[in-house]
């Protein structure tokens, strides 16, 4: 197994081209993340993190450079066909779930990411009793609740849910993108222990994209600072476990854009 | 008497055109993709069947054929919506229309008669007792072996798939499905089934026609709007029930409608008008839109 679970070699990306609303969003970015690494990335509004976390996951396709995952290059793989690299949380949480099918279909059809699709039945004896195990992790009560609907569920819940159904079929990589964003501040904590629970339960090599500095520091072994399009500040281990919110102001105060100063507090 | 002979004129043609209303659910509800095709569709299962059965086709066959054509159709109208990116709505109205002509072309003509030909319903019109028995208890048949096998297919994981397109596209896609193609294949069987109502229906009333399948989606759209309206349905199940139910109910209407003196002529405005009725109160109730022809998945 290569060292290197992703490497972003010159990634470029840029919106609207030769046009006035022209944005560089991504400019020849290098980045490379190893196995079992869990890196936060922080940058103002605009820095490039969203169309870092979509040209990964296939949402966008660079317009130079390459995608490498575990020694595969994907960059000009289809989103779907990446699934069985990658599993992807949501900021939005309506996005990660379906909310007009039951809690155990959602997971049924987290568990076959990547996978082929057949016509066999979807949730089985043996799947069921298996959701309602990993459910319990949740401690959500909603084991007892694999028919329900998952629309009927709150933004926290569906949320967690988002998450666990990522290790249901365990990916090389996982990507969070700004995955506690639209929670309130009590839910976003418990998911993001929740994240961490499961991050290193399964030694996943993880993404997180936030706006929040402390959160940033926080989590992950990692932090990466993106400034219009590249990375700015890298930092980790022990160096990234001492740095504090005021340091790293105090280093990119002008940098950094008023949001992230904000939510820092 | 008033009603006398609405039941079985009612079972026949609710059940009869039962599929349509189950294929319009399967793209408007599950796939939440305000599929046009029906209208052309429809009409193709019978230009196919009938044109066959004149050739000398077994009628079972010819049957399949017809199905099967409807199948190509459905799938047609996917790839212009998913790999032209023709808007959905559009993309069904072009094959709609192309199939206007194609239909006229299989004929060869605008109306085939089947009345001296063998169809599926021959052995059962040689039976001793009124024709509309078998026919009902064969329309029955077939539609309960169809329900069934949408309400297991919807729940294989393939099937379910599906209905991730329709609820959360992103979300399936980033699990690994080609929405492209499911979407492409959920048009392919909702029109199969069509189709099929088309060959049965030909070869019941005894004619093909290119225009038998004029209003065919506002008049399934009714069935739906009035087999939610019954069974409110949150399952898959209860939606696949409540086209079946709404098919019939519909029927019913129509027939009570006919019998108190509403002309023939008159039913498409009748039909028209439940439709925005059904679907227009509850955004004036409630001052919001809510009315949409198409709900995000089952």
């Amino acid at each position: 197994m290569p060292l290197e679970m992703l490497v972003l070699k010159d990634v470029s990306k840029v919106f609207n081209p030769c046009t006035q609303d022209e944005k560089v969003a991504l400019n020849s970015l290098n980045l490379s993340v190893k196995d079992g690494d869990f890196v936060t990335i922080i940058g103002s509004n605009g820095a490039g993190k969203s169309t870092l976390l979509n040209c990964v996951a296939g949402t966008y396709r660079p317009d130079g450079g390459s995608v490498i995952i575990d020694g595969r290059d994907i960059t000009k793989s289809p989103e779907h066909r990446r699934a069985r690299y990658l599993a992807r949380v949501f900021q939005d949480p309506t996005l990660g779930t379906a909310a007009a099918m039951t809690i155990e279909e959602n997971l049924s059809l987290a568990e076959l990411r990547g996978r082929k699709r057949g016509l066999g039945p979807g949730v089985t004896k043996k799947r069921r009793a298996r959701y309602r195990e990993v459910l319990k992790v949740l401690e959500l009560g909603l084991e007892d609740r694999l028919r329900d609907r998952v629309g009927l569920l709150s933004g926290g819940q569906r949320q967690s849910l988002a998450l666990l159904m990522t290790t249901l079929s365990l990916p090389r990589l996982l990507l969070l993108d700004e995955h506690t964003a639209a929670l309130d501040p009590r839910t976003a904590d418990k998911v993001m222990t929740l994240t961490d629970h499961v991050v290193e339960e399964n030694r996943l090599t993880t993404l997180m994209v936030t706006h929040n500095m402390n959160q940033a520091l926080k989590h992950g072994n990692r932090m990466i600072m993106l400034h219009q399009g590249q990375v700015r500040m890298d930092v980790s281990g022990e160096e990234k476990q001492k740095l504090t919110v005021r340091e790293v102001v105090a280093k990119f105060g002008t940098t950094l854009k008023d949001e992230t100063l904000l939510s820092a507090g | 008497m008033f009603f006398e002979g609405v039941l079985p004129i009612t079972l026949e043609q609710g059940l009869g055109y039962a599929l349509v209303a189950l294929g319009i659910a399967l793209t408007f509800r599950v796939l939440a993709f305000p599929d046009l095709t029906v209208d052309g569709s429809f009409p193709l299962g019978g230009a196919v069947c009938a044109r066959l059965i004149v050739e000398g086709v077994d009628p079972g066959l010819a049957s399949a054929c017809g199905m099967g054509a409807g199948f190509v159709a459905g799938c047609l109208t996917g790839v212009l919506n998913t790999k032209l990116k023709i808007n959905s709505l559009l993309a069904g109205i072009l094959m709609m229309t192309i199939l206007y002509s194609v239909n006229l072309r299989i004929m060869g003509r605008s109306n085939i008669p089947l009345l001296t030909e063998p169809t599926i319903f021959t052995p059962m019109e040689q039976m001793s007792v009124d024709r509309a028995i078998p026919v009902i208890i064969f329309f029955l048949a077939v539609v309960a072996v169809v329900k069934l096998a949408c309400d297991y297919f919807l729940h294989t994981e393939y099937g379910m798939a599906l209905r991730a397109t329709g609820d959360n596209e992103q979300m399936i896609r980033s699990l690994g499905v080609d929405t492209d193609k499911a979407t492409i294949l959920g048009l392919g069987i909702s029109n199969a089934l069509v189709a099929l109502s088309g060959t049965l229906i030909a070869q019941d009333q005894g004619f093909a026609d290119a225009g038998m399948g004029i209003g065919m989606i506002v008049a399934g759209l009714a069935s739906i709007i009035i087999g939610e309206g019954l069974l409110k349905p949150k399952s898959v199940f209860r939606l696949t029930l409540a086209a079946v139910l709404g098919s019939v109910v519909y029927r019913l209407i129509i027939v009570l409608g006919l019998r108190m003196g509403l002309a023939p002529t008159d039913l498409k405005l009748a039909t028209g008008l439940m439709v925005v009725l059904a679907l227009g109160i509850p955004s004036l109730k409630r001052g919001k839109s809510s009315g949409k022809i198409h709900m995000r998945g089952v």
